[in-house]
């Protein structure tokens, strides 16, 4: 049943990111200047050598099929800017950073939210609620972008606890204002999100029903609440992937990690058509993994979803 | 027993002494009890009686000091359970007498238990947290306890979830779960409310025979008088936070000292006598409770009119084999792997001015059918004529035309009604259809002339449905469906979610409206004595077909189908 389910979801993400590399495809080439502009002109013979080396003279269809064909042999072509360096290479060596970045950061996020938000409504309508509600609401509000350069400034320059950026060997303490920087409007979301659903899970005829049958309240709030309060979260987790790995590209440029990022966001700038596609495919297809795991938990949470 | 026990043997299990509870809201302090005092005998069963918020339900959960604290507040009284103050004993206390010596039963046995975990599980949690059971020991005691309330194969059972499980098996899940410690009490809070006839009858049954095995005592709380006659030595019969009236149970049926209580007896409609209105507390009692004196030509029962008169009248609505399946996919690709028969070949005739009355059990079809006919769920195989016209053939401009002459009126009167839109906005909406040419102020004064005709008043206009208690919400519903002036009405257990008192007035409205604009009702609901009632004719209908079809004296005297004469056995039957 479960093996059949995830076949199935995985056929269905071929269409999904057939159209993302054509959408992705396309755009890019409208956009105007190419791989090889520069301040000054080059002579018409070299661009034409060039554009003959990367395939770009042949008609846009043509260059569309040939692409897909490369990216179906798991091959991602030649960079247009590090020339020395197939995308295959430049991605293998940046994702594993971005990965453990969103990875860190997606689990710090669930962690502390789902406890921030079940605290709060546990203590529903006290100070303590109020309060922790509002800290959460603060962080929605303050984008990562300002969040970072203030972390920075108190532990890296004022304290000197932590390096400022840089990513050394992965080391955690060039992990933790990162980690934290990119987590901290997602745990507030959870936490928001969890006390909601658990305010109203707590009020459900099954939790009257646990309580009557003389349970402690930590089981009533552990196992009986948290279970079926935990089920929207989950489907936020989705969304939140998508937005925490595309989030990352920020972070990074803020603390020179030497992630995915940087080579989404040069690779734009430069109109390294390949690079850019390279780093799209990947997340996309990242995006569809994590939603399919989502589908999978949020069954074995509640069975009441089949898997259809 | 232990020694303890056996000296205070004649004294009550329960007494409540001058019980007090109070909630505390924005709008003041609501006492939803006061001064309420009752005792529950050893092996006895009390039986708790009043309609919506008339503060049964609160007695209950204070009982088990499960009243949320705050906003609620027990202000005054004692609640002396074997010796034990419960008011005075600590939280720690108070959580090894639930479950272990008081268990309880809810109304709503789909919310009830917790929808991800097994019922093995939710049942052996209690006897692990109270008689430290190993894991194996509460597993063998939940099979056993499975058995006992008689579930069909325990051992496959109790590794399923509740949404595998029908409404009368949940509910048995409860009864074994309260169970499972052998309590003293068992506090019942509308157990069967939910529950088909035929299910409640067996779920009754099997509370007796448990009672009776374990010597328990049983508070039953219902606002239906026929269920209490069954299973109930004595009765405390509240109204309005008070208790009004307390007494053994027949002798209470016979002599009703309190006028509400003899309301409450009269507003049920019964299988024997056919009222041509049903009696109401309004009848018996003015809104401060003062008794009023009913004429004996009220009470004494009246002829419906005739049924040579209905006979000649001109067929409204003919339906020839309708059949509406539902597909069941399964595979890789969501092919049809299955059907279920919901409607399966029925065909019927009503004739102008007609009550048609449907029966069956849930899940029998009788919903889908009455939404099949108006193409709410369009039905596959099959014609429908209404008035002449083919409603299964008619294209979208048609059925926007018919469906002003056909209307239905849904169970849930809350949450059919959009909770955004205040009364005046959800009556005007219809009205705008048949008449768009009309004013803003012409269509409010048609509103509150419709609010006017079903018992409410123009002053409601500006107010939101939340604000309405669930008869008048009904009473909306009613006046919406009547704004577009049908000549056919389909009422899907119209009247299924209301109080008996509310009910009989629901009723006689629908009697009322009928005569006054000529309507034709199609009738659904699960309760023979609703539908004996108010039918001219009546069909029983089972796994998607109708089995059996007559005037309502024929099927309700005279029944030819088990199917019937089952359901019919079932009912409840005030002495």
């Amino acid at each position: 049943m479960l093996a059949r389910f995830i076949v199935k979801r995985l056929l269905g993400a071929i269409p999904t990111l057939l159209i993302l590399i054509t959408i992705a495809f396309f755009m890019i080439r409208v956009a105007p200047g190419g791989p090889f502009d520069a301040d000054k002109t080059l002579p018409p013979e070299v661009q034409a050598n060039l554009d003959a080396k990367y395939n770009l003279d042949q008609p846009l269809f043509t260059q569309y099929l040939n692409y897909l064909g490369s990216v179906l042999r798991g091959d991602l072509g030649p960079s247009f800017q590090y020339s020395d360096f197939t995308v295959n290479e430049l991605i293998a060596e940046g994702f594993p950073v971005s990965i453990q970045l969103g990875a860190s950061a997606l689990a710090l996020a669930l962690l502390f939210g789902v406890l921030i938000g079940t605290t709060a409504a546990w203590y529903q309508n006290t100070r303590l609620d109020y309060a922790l509600m509002g800290t959460a609401m603060t962080g929605i509000a303050i984008p990562n972008f300002v969040l970072a350069p203030i972390l920075i400034l108190i532990f890296a320059v004022y304290f000197g606890w932590l390096p400022a950026g840089g990513w050394g060997n992965g080391e955690l303490r060039n992990m933790v204002l990162p980690v934290i920087a990119l987590s901290l409007p997602y745990m507030a979301y959870v936490a928001r999100l969890t006390r909601g659903s658990m305010v109203e899970t707590l009020r459900s005829d099954f939790v009257r029903t646990a309580r009557a049958k003389g349970l402690p309240e930590w089981k009533i709030i552990g196992k009986h609440s948290l279970k079926v309060a935990l089920l929207p979260v989950v489907s936020y987790l989705g969304p939140a992937a998508a937005a925490i790995l595309t989030g990352s590209v920020v972070i990074e440029q803020i603390f020179g990690l030497p992630g995915m990022g940087r080579y989404f966001v040069q690779g734009a700038l430069n109109r390294d058509y390949t690079l850019v596609m390279g780093v799209v495919i990947v997340i996309g297809l990242l995006i569809v993994l994590f939603n399919l795991i989502v589908d999978i938990v949020y069954a074995l949470i509640d069975p009441r979803i089949r898997y259809e | 027993m232990t020694d303890a026990n056996n000296r205070v043997a004649d004294a009550p299990l329960v007494s409540i002494h001058g019980l007090t509870v109070d909630f505390h809201t924005e709008d003041g302090v609501i006492r939803a009890v006061e001064d309420l005092s009752f005792s529950i005998p050893r092996g006895g069963t009390v039986g708790l009686v009043g309609e919506s918020g008339s503060g049964k339900s609160v007695t209950a959960m204070t009982l088990m000091r499960l009243i949320p604290q705050p906003p609620g507040q027990i202000s005054a009284g004692t609640i002396d359970f074997d010796g034990l103050n419960l008011l005075s004993l600590s939280e720690r206390q108070m959580r090894s007498i639930r479950g272990k010596r008081i268990g309880m039963i809810f109304q709503e046995p789909m919310t009830s238990l917790n929808p991800v975990y097994r019922i093995g599980e939710q049942v052996a949690e209690v006897v692990r947290e109270h008689d430290h059971l190993s894991r194996r020991a509460a597993r063998d005691r939940t099979l056993e306890l499975l058995d006992q309330v008689g579930l069909p194969r325990p051992k496959q059972l109790i590794d399923s979830y509740p949404h595998e499980l029908s409404g009368g098996q949940k509910q048995r899940v409860m009864i074994a779960q309260a169970m499972s410690c052998e309590p003293d009490l068992l506090i019942a809070d509308e157990p069967t409310t939910a529950l088909d006839v035929t299910i409640q009858k067996q779920v009754l049954e099997l509370m007796g025979e448990l009672q009776s095995r374990y010597g328990m005592s049983l508070l039953f709380i219902t606002h239906d008088l026929g269920v209490i006659a069954e299973v109930a030595n004595d009765v405390v019969v509240m109204y309005r936070s008070h208790k009004v009236e307390e007494g053994e149970t027949r002798a209470l049926f016979k002599q009703a000292s309190h006028p509400y209580t003899r309301g409450l007896i009269a507003c049920r409609p019964g299988l024997e006598s056919n009222p041509q209105r049903l009696l109401t507390v309004d009848d018996f009692m003015t809104p401060e409770g003062q008794s009023i004196e009913v004429s004996s030509e009220r009470l004494t029962p009246q002829v419906k009119r005739s049924q040579a008169e209905l006979e000649t009248s001109p067929v409204l609505l003919e339906v020839r084999d309708l059949k509406t399946y539902f597909p069941v996919t399964g595979g890789l690709f969501g092919k049809v792997i299955d059907q279920v028969r919901a409607v399966d070949g029925v065909s019927l005739t009503i004739r102008k001015g007609q009550t048609f009355g449907l029966v069956g059990e849930s899940g029998c079809g009788k919903t889908t059918l009455g939404r099949s006919l108006l193409r709410l769920t369009e039905p596959d195989h099959g014609d429908v004529i209404f008035d002449g016209v083919n409603v299964t053939a008619a294209n979208e401009g048609t059925l926007r035309h018919l469906r002003k002459r056909m209307q239905i009126i849904f169970q849930d009167p809350y949450s059919s009604l959009n909770p955004r839109m205040t009364v005046a906005d959800i009556l005007m909406e219809p009205l705008r259809q048949v008449n768009p040419k009309g004013s803003r102020s012409e269509h409010r004064d048609h509103a509150g002339d419709l609010l006017e005709t079903v018992g409410l008043h123009t002053s409601h206009l500006g107010r939101y449905p939340h604000e309405f208690s669930g008869g008048q919400r009904q009473r909306i519903g009613i006046a919406r469906a009547l704004a577009v002036k049908p000549e056919f009405l389909v009422c899907d257990e119209s009247v299924s979610a209301l109080d008996v008192s509310v009910q009989a007035q629901i009723l006689n409205l629908l009697l009322d409206l009928q005569h006054e604009f000529d309507l034709t009702y199609l009738f659904i609901s699960h309760d023979l004595s609703v539908v004996n009632f108010i039918s001219d004719y009546v069909g029983v209908m089972n796994q998607g077909q109708l089995v059996e079809y007559g005037t309502a004296e024929q099927i309700y005297k005279d029944p030819q189908q088990d199917y019937t004469r089952r359901l019919l056995a079932a009912i409840p039957k005030a002495s």
